[in-house]
């Protein structure tokens, strides 16, 4: 595989970048593969790279109904974060934070990964006590936190209404500085380069339409490509996995919900860092275009759309105008949806299933981008050893039915209430 | 925007209703003894098809009342709207 690098750079500039090797074949499908995973978005080429890297299996195809990044690892906001309050989120994620500092550099391919800090601001007492309860939970994880009083983010957010006439004051926020963003669609494609040049597949426009099961036991996928055998398969399909769920037979805690973001025009730096409304569901950052990156609640009904409705942004954007005035004189550049595998309990699995070889990883709600890395590294170990990691031991489909459940909201089993 | 048609009090604009989720998760029956896996399917068990989907909504900025709908998942269609008490088939 041809490296990149400024040297790489100027060596092809003499021929007006004609000759760049591609960065990733368009095989067809073998026959048989020892794992097939289904899904070519950010978490199936991370465990399709991760398969290859840490566990030298490379007889590997990862399988795709569309193009690879198409789906929500190229729709979502670009957060990443580790600010979690439950031991078995908190570990699994800040892992994964140690793998994104790092990223660029394992994979050969800037990811533009940038920790520029998130801020969640308080808006009562009770939400400072709360976020206090938080921030000391993930100190003890060893997670950086910092609350913040009101003097505070006002250093760091000054554009953000401090008047007196506000609906809902700022008190202070917690802060977590070593949190940022990324170039999602670079994740998804370093991951791919790489994954390709270890000697993974990665075959595009494939779309699964049957398993086939016998005694049990996984022998392989039905596609429009034909019939792939395979030892082993894992799904990666996050919104799509209640579809596939349905062809195995299989009912999940899960549901399928619609999220919507938005983009305005780009302007010049304002915005250091992510930024969440602790009064409304409302998250903004710039990128380095200067585009202001907005998100908010789910549409709030079981929908495959991937297109969302007006009124849930012009929600969103209600609980944004409150927060930052001056975001009324932008314009809104472009909005979009994607679809979430919504979990009962707003928490991941990553967990073998009761068919032998068949490996889940879905539940990713709307925070999956965050966890590519983590999702990746963990999910190739569950498929390479064929037991769970400590990391991912909690993550279990059976939690649901044994009580052990991880509901870091406090939101019950509907998670997609706004 | 979608437009849902109250069974009792018309048509009206999304803004007026809330979801309520799958309308046809059964609660077990009581007073006898019910198995976890019963309780499992009950609280936490989704089909979430896409297609055809029956559903709950209430419309809370109207008349209050829940009632069923069935929607298309992956188009947003509403074919039909039914009283609580009314089946949709």
């Amino acid at each position: 595989m041809q490296k990149y690098s400024v040297f790489s750079l100027i060596k092809n500039a003499f021929s007006d970048h004609q000759n760049w090797e591609v960065a990733w074949k368009d095989p067809t499908p073998k026959s048989e593969y020892d794992v097939v995973i289904i899904g070519g978005g950010g978490h199936g080429l991370a465990t399709a790279y991760y398969l290859a890297k840490e566990h030298k299996i490379t007889n590997v195809a990862v399988i795709e109904k569309g193009w690879i990044g198409g789906g929500n690892v190229g729709r979502n906001t670009t957060i990443i974060r580790s600010n979690f309050m439950y031991d078995a989120n908190a570990r699994f994620n800040e892992f994964g934070m140690d793998l994104w500092r790092n990223l660029s550099q394992e994979l050969n391919f800037n990811v533009m990964f940038s920790p520029r800090g998130i801020i969640n601001l308080a808006h009562s007492d009770a939400q400072m006590n709360a976020y206090a309860r938080r921030g000391n939970s993930m100190r003890l994880n060893g997670i950086d936190a910092k609350l913040l009083n009101r003097d505070e983010v006002k250093k760091l957010i000054p554009m953000a209404d401090f008047s007196d006439e506000v609906r809902f004051p700022i008190f202070g926020g917690l802060m977590q500085p070593s949190a940022g963003t990324a170039r999602h669609d670079g994740v998804a494609w370093g991951y791919a380069r790489q994954a390709d040049s270890m000697g993974v597949d990665i075959i595009q426009h494939c779309e699964v339409e049957g398993f086939d099961v016998e005694g049990g036991k996984i022998k392989g996928v039905r596609t429009s490509k034909g019939v792939i055998k395979a030892k082993k398969v894992g799904l990666c399909v996050a919104g799509s996995t209640n579809i596939l769920a349905e062809k195995l037979n299989m009912t999940l805690p899960i549901e399928t919900h619609l999220l919507q973001a938005c983009v305005s025009e780009p302007v010049k730096p304002v915005l250091d860092g992510v930024v969440t409304f602790g009064a409304g569901h409302f998250y903004i950052s710039q990128s380095d275009k200067g585009e202001m990156v907005m998100g908010g609640d789910l549409d709030g009904y079981n929908s495959y759309a991937q297109r969302g409705n007006l009124p849930t942004i012009q929600h969103v954007l209600t609980g944004g105008l409150a927060l930052f005035p001056f975001l009324s004189r932008l314009k809104m550049l472009r909005t979009w949806g994607g679809i979430m595998d919504m979990s009962m309990d707003g928490s991941p699995i990553i967990d073998k299933t009761h068919i032998e070889g068949l490996y889940l990883n879905c539940g990713w709600c709307y925070g999956g981008f965050k966890s590519t890395p983590v999702s990746g590294w963990t999910f190739a170990h569950t498929i390479a050893q064929d037991r769970l990691h400590e990391l991912n031991a909690d993550l279990t489909l059976n939690r649901f039915s044994n009580g052990y459940l991880l509901d870091e909201k406090g939101l019950g089993t509907k998670t997609w209430i706004s | 925007m979608l437009h849902i048609n109250c069974p009792f009090c018309g048509l009206r604009a999304q803004k007026e209703f809330a979801y309520g989720g799958d309308a046809t998760v059964k609660r077990p029956e009581i007073n006898r003894e019910v198995s976890k896996e019963e309780w499992d399917n009950f609280v936490y068990m989704r089909k979430s098809p896409r297609g055809k989907h029956i559903e709950l909504w209430h419309h809370i900025s109207g008349c209050r009342q829940w009632f069923k709908v069935q929607r298309d998942t992956a188009t947003h269609e509403i074919f039909k709207t039914a009283k609580m008490s009314e089946e949709i088939v």
